[in-house]
């Protein structure tokens, strides 16, 4: 009962601190746009489909790969201590490349490198799983992009593709999550596109998916052909938006309609 | 091993009602939509969901293929008297998950 009670106050504390970082700031998260039936599916972890991947990236995060043997916990540790915030950070600049890689890049680089196993294939439930687990770890703290002098010039180039029209439709991202957001496209609210929720449990999508796929799916409703998937054009948006949502708390694995 | 979730109390008074929440990952494949070869991909569901108190079967439901993917199941039942309830999914493939709850009824 006591055990209840501690998470129904851990829970009043999240939901309030989410209400908090609505004051005063105009930005709104896909979390706040959503109605209350949905948030309650998301904030209850028996009821968040997210958190069936989380069970299972938790398994990966124990579980020994590749010709090192090792598993991500022999490194890390717990979770809970070393993951915090780390979804908040990303992208960010990976020393050893020196280029700019998102969480998933992350995950995939320290299994090439540490394990020695093959890299995961982008958007596999393998991947998505981990990416999922990890996440948690970091789920209502600030999103923190590192001030990193390498990752200024992606994150201009993801601001110039955020306002290039492009399509059949002629359409940028901007024209809808900036210039309508808020405003209904066919019955859905337009969000204002802060990822902070990554990665997502889609009902649509009957699946957990990353920002990639949620770009995708963007860049295929203007009717413009999506980059390929590893394409540093989504590295550059991702980049963007983070930093375009900074301070904002990440509520993943979130649930979207 | 299946992933599954569920929420149900672990203590009751006799004569309580209580939910039992259960959700299971499985994709639900309907055997009518077609993979990027051009084929059919074969149906792939959960066909049936039961529960059992102490061996008694408390709720029973036939799942169909218009049921998306990673099914969420809730049902009401009464305590009755301490024990086990066991879920059970079974459907297509020879596809079987249990998962066992104890719960205390004072």
């Amino acid at each position: 009962m006591t055990r209840l009670r501690l998470g129904l106050a851990a829970a009043g504390v999240f939901c309030a601190s989410l209400a908090l970082a609505q004051a005063g700031d105009p930005r709104r998260s896909g979390y706040q746009e959503m109605g209350p039936a949905l948030r309650k599916m998301q904030d209850d972890d028996t009821a968040n489909p997210a958190m069936l991947f989380v069970q299972a990236g938790a398994a990966a995060w124990a579980g020994k790969a590749g010709a090192a043997g090792k598993s991500c916990a022999d490194c890390h540790g717990d979770a809970a201590v070393s993951m915090a915030g780390v979804a908040a950070r990303y992208p960010a600049i990976a020393p050893t490349l020196n280029r700019a890689v998102d969480l998933d890049g992350r995950i995939n680089l320290c299994r090439t490198t540490h394990q020695q196993a093959p890299a995961l294939a982008s958007e596999s439930d393998d991947l998505l799983a981990l990416g999922a687990f990890v996440a948690l770890q970091s789920r209502g703290l600030p999103i923190a992009p590192p001030d990193d002098p390498g990752l200024a010039a992606v994150r201009t180039q993801g601001a110039a593709l955020y306002e290039r029209r492009q399509g059949q439709l002629n359409l940028s991202c901007a024209n809808c999550h900036d210039d309508n957001a808020g405003r209904k496209l066919a019955g859905a609210t337009i969000p204002q596109a802060h990822p902070t929720g990554y990665p997502i449990y889609r009902l649509e999508w009957q699946s957990l998916g990353s920002l990639r796929r949620r770009l995708r799916n963007c860049i295929v409703g203007m009717r413009a052909e999506p980059w390929d998937y590893d394409a540093a054009e989504y590295l550059a948006l991702e980049a963007y938006l983070m930093d375009r949502a900074r301070g904002m708390l990440l509520d993943a694995p979130g649930v979207r309609p | 091993m299946a992933n599954i979730l569920v929420n149900a109390p672990k203590t009751a008074k006799k004569g309580d009602i209580i939910e039992i929440k259960a959700l299971i990952m499985h994709p639900m494949e309907t055997g009518f939509r077609p993979g990027t070869n051009g084929r059919i991909i074969p149906r792939n569901i959960v066909e049936d969901f039961s529960a059992t108190w102490n061996g008694r079967e408390i709720f029973r439901m036939k799942m169909s293929p218009a049921i998306a993917a990673n099914p969420f199941v809730s049902f009401f039942t009464v305590a009755t008297g301490s024990g086990t309830v066991v879920l059970r999914w079974s459907g297509d493939g020879g596809f079987v998950a249990e998962h066992p709850l104890a719960i205390t009824v004072t």
